[in-house]
């Protein structure tokens, strides 16, 4: 299976009278905007605003950031299940706009939702202060239940990227990758001197707010399957939880998945990227037992010989990492797993809540309890009323002076577990 | 300002005054001398740290006569008031290496001087002290010394400097066990596949998060005959008399609890309580026999079921507990438990 996946590089974004793309600038016109959001009847207003890198400015509540992305070629549409017709995705042509997302705010739904500060020293842990953002705070109308809250303003942040991914579907891309994968067959006559090394991604199902959709499926109710690496691309996996803000996989990490991108890079050279495998993160034992059981046949049943295993959020998934990496090593298949960490604030305790001796190649995204001080900023878009409720936040946290006391839990991708970012610890 | 001062600990060998033959040579103070290693450390310390005294001590004195030993090089050490102290580096010798780790964890205990030491990574010393003293990873051998030196010396200049230190990946020393956050080079997602790619080629590589070691126990065996076994509470679900006589901690515990239940046939909400944090203790405080079990276990001892129950219970709270402290409690307690032929416990928590 093969994707062009064009970059449209978007240089600056501004309101306009009329949404278009021009030279680099995106244009957005608020109130045909405001229509695409307030679709919803479950949706009673919604504010817009842009955040440039460097500016100061702290965006709270976040609850999923979406790079805009259009499909001009090749079968089923951005987001297939949830905004377009179910239809497998993953070739042809698809745009994405580069270096702008859709950021959906709005009040607190999980008490889990994070920060993202555009200059100071949360800046440097977050990916998407490098980025211009436009911002939806939604408000939804009144005796709406939390969890119907959050699928409507889930839906709406992917019904504005959408439109906005749309405005380039007759640009021409900046620049140009090509992902392509080979058929067993295929790759084993292609490359067969090469390892195959599939990537296994555990996807967030704990539920109550901590969910995953894939084609629109709840992910706690499926078995582990695989995918050809490039669906995810097209938004075959979306991010529906509220899990820390730090560590879980917003909808810009899962169309962006640096796994992925990364294994790519060695396909054809040094591995042979044979698929993407996807599994739960279910609470009860006999899911945990029945989809690690099932990753582990899945590694053997493809030949594998390496993989790479990431987790989302942390805690109980740590069990289900280490079920993972236990089952799959056992099948001789060479593991490297990623991760992040609770150490504590003084970095004293055990990392992770589950360990097994087969887990010997980790790859940390840092330790999620270090305090750090967040200085006022001079604009917030959003709201500051839950900030002492965020996961990583506490009654101490806003301090005299209006600076914040936080963990970098609460920050939007902090210490994410696709290895988005360079923060590690040791 | 002053130049900065540092104190170099060395053993008989390095000092050039003999090998094993010599090793009961007494701790010796040299002020104003640096010797051997210390050169090599003078030289990369420059103007600003000055090795203003040298220690000698012979690897068998220091070990054999480890009180008198570690006294009077804690007084030369306090009567020279160093920024900073410097043992070795080992390398591989053993008990250099272990007094290298033990003055150097003692001088920071007693005297609150920051302390750095060098060896190789399987020195017993090294596993002995890494998690207490900043500890560099060297060669096994002293042709490794320009290496070492060029480690150490940069940490005992941080160290004086009261500077911060950063991750051991990046400074050299072995990791202990003190989780602390820094940007790599590269992206996370890289490193995993460089790793992996590592791994399948067989190549050595390096986790980023050893896997702590659990410390699993093996149960023992299935006791044979319950109705003449002595069976023992123990809870970490904060059950205590009420009032809480010993001030257990409510989260993170410093301490446990002993206490007598001969003739207590049931726990009552008047006289027992939990002193645990974190869950709701409405249940427990109405009656702890829902976390510590004592009324049934009476029941099956008037029953013939079981022999009887042990006249003491321990208990401590669970909730926020360092795994370090909560081994350390039943160490002491499991040793009466044994000793009063305790035949099996039962172990209960929130």
């Amino acid at each position: 299976m093969k994707l062009e996946m064009g970059h449209i590089n978007i240089k600056d974004v501004q309101f306009g009278s009329e949404s278009k793309i021009a030279d680099g600038v995106l244009y957005v016109s608020e109130d045909a905007l405001r229509q695409v959001v307030l679709e919803d009847e479950k949706l009673k207003s919604v504010s817009f605003d842009i955040a440039k890198p460097g500016e100061s400015v702290r965006i709270t509540p976040v609850k999923d950031v979406i790079e805009p992305r259009v499909k001009v070629e090749g079968q089923g549409g951005i987001f297939p299940g949830v905004i377009s017709k179910v239809g497998t995705v993953g070739s042809g042509k698809t745009y994405a706009l580069k270096g702008m997302a859709v950021v959906t705010a709005g009040k607190i739904v999980g008490f889990q939702e994070g920060i993202i500060d555009m200059t100071g020293p949360g800046a440097d842990y977050t990916p998407f202060s490098k980025l211009i953002n436009l911002v939806m705070v939604i408000e939804p109308i009144a005796d709406i239940k939390q969890h119907q809250y959050e699928k409507a303003v889930r839906l709406a942040g992917f019904r504005a990227a959408t439109y906005i991914g749309e405005l380039a579907r007759e640009l021409t891309p900046d620049e140009t990758h090509i992902y392509e994968t080979c058929t067993m067959k295929e790759g084993l006559e292609k490359y067969p001197e090469l390892p195959r090394v599939a990537y296994v991604q555990m996807l967030q199902s704990q539920g109550l707010l901590h969910d995953t959709y894939v084609y629109g499926v709840d992910a706690k109710q499926t078995l582990p399957t695989i995918l050809n690496p490039t669906e995810v691309m097209d938004g075959a996996i979306v991010s529906g939880n509220c899990v820390s803000a730090c560590d879980k996989n917003t909808t810009y990490h899962h169309l962006n998945n640096p796994v992925i991108t990364d294994l790519f890079a060695e396909h054809g050279k040094t591995i042979n990227f044979v698929c993407q495998i996807i599994t739960n993160e279910n609470v009860y034992l006999a899911d945990k037992e029945r989809s690690s059981d099932w990753t582990a046949k899945l590694c053997k049943m493809l030949d594998l010989d390496g993989i790479i295993l990431s987790q989302e959020g942390f805690g109980n998934p740590d069990t289900d990492l280490i079920m993972n990496c236990k089952k799959i090593e056992a099948q001789g298949v060479k593991t490297v797993i990623i991760t992040d960490e609770y150490a504590g604030r003084d970095g004293k305790s055990q990392s992770l809540a589950d360990a097994d001796a087969a887990a010997d190649a980790v790859v940390t995204g840092g330790n999620a309890n270090q305090v750090i001080i967040l200085p006022k900023l001079d604009k917030v878009i959003g709201t500051m009323d839950y900030i002492t409720k965020i996961a990583g936040a506490s009654d101490e946290t806003l301090r005299e002076d209006g600076s914040l006391e936080v963990e970098l839990q609460v920050i939007t991708g902090a210490t994410n577990e696709t290895g988005f970012n360079r923060l590690s610890a040791r | 300002m002053a130049k900065l001062k540092a104190v170099h600990y060395i053993n008989q060998f390095f000092a050039q005054i003999g090998g094993e033959e010599k090793a009961d040579y007494p701790a010796e103070l040299r002020v104003g001398e640096v010797v051997g290693p210390g050169l090599a450390f003078k030289q990369a310390f420059g103007d600003e740290l000055e090795i203003v005294a040298t220690i000698v001590c012979g690897d068998s004195y220091f070990n054999e006569n480890l009180d008198k030993a570690k006294a009077d090089i804690l007084a030369m050490v306090k009567e020279q008031a160093p920024d900073v102290f410097i043992a070795g580096p080992a390398f591989n010798a053993g008990r250099y290496g272990v007094a290298c780790g033990t003055i150097c964890d003692c001088v920071q205990q007693e005297l609150g001087i920051p302390a750095v030491t060098g060896m190789y990574i399987e020195n017993p010393g090294a596993d002995m002290f890494k998690a207490e003293v900043l500890t560099v990873a060297t060669k096994n051998s002293a042709a490794g010394m320009k290496d070492a030196v060029a480690k150490m010396a940069p940490l005992a200049l941080k160290l004086a400097k009261k500077e911060e230190i950063g991750v051991s990946s990046q400074e050299g020393y072995m990791p202990n066990g003190i989780r602390k956050n820094f940007f790599e080079d590269e992206r996370g997602s890289k490193r995993a596949v460089n790793m992996l790619l590592a791994k399948l080629a067989g190549k050595p590589y390096t986790t980023e998060y050893p896997m702590p070691d659990f410390d699993r126990v093996d149960p023992v065996p299935a006791i044979k005959d319950l109705a003449h076994a002595t069976i023992a509470l123990v809870t970490s679900g904060g059950i205590v008399p009420k009032g809480n006589p010993d001030h257990i901690e409510s989260s993170s515990a410093s301490r446990y609890g002993e206490y007598d239940i001969d003739g207590v046939d049931d726990l009552t909400e008047e006289t027992y309580e939990t002193a645990h944090g974190g869950y709701d203790p409405v249940y427990a405080n109405e009656d702890a026999d829902r976390v510590l079990p004592v009324d049934v276990l009476r029941d099956m001892e008037k029953e013939g079921k079981i022999g009887k129950l042990y006249h003491n219970f321990y208990t401590t709270t669970g909730n926020g507990t360092a795994v370090a402290s909560a081994k350390a409690f039943a160490e002491e307690f499991s040793k009466k438990l044994v000793a009063d032929k305790v035949d099996a416990v039962i172990l209960t928590s929130t």
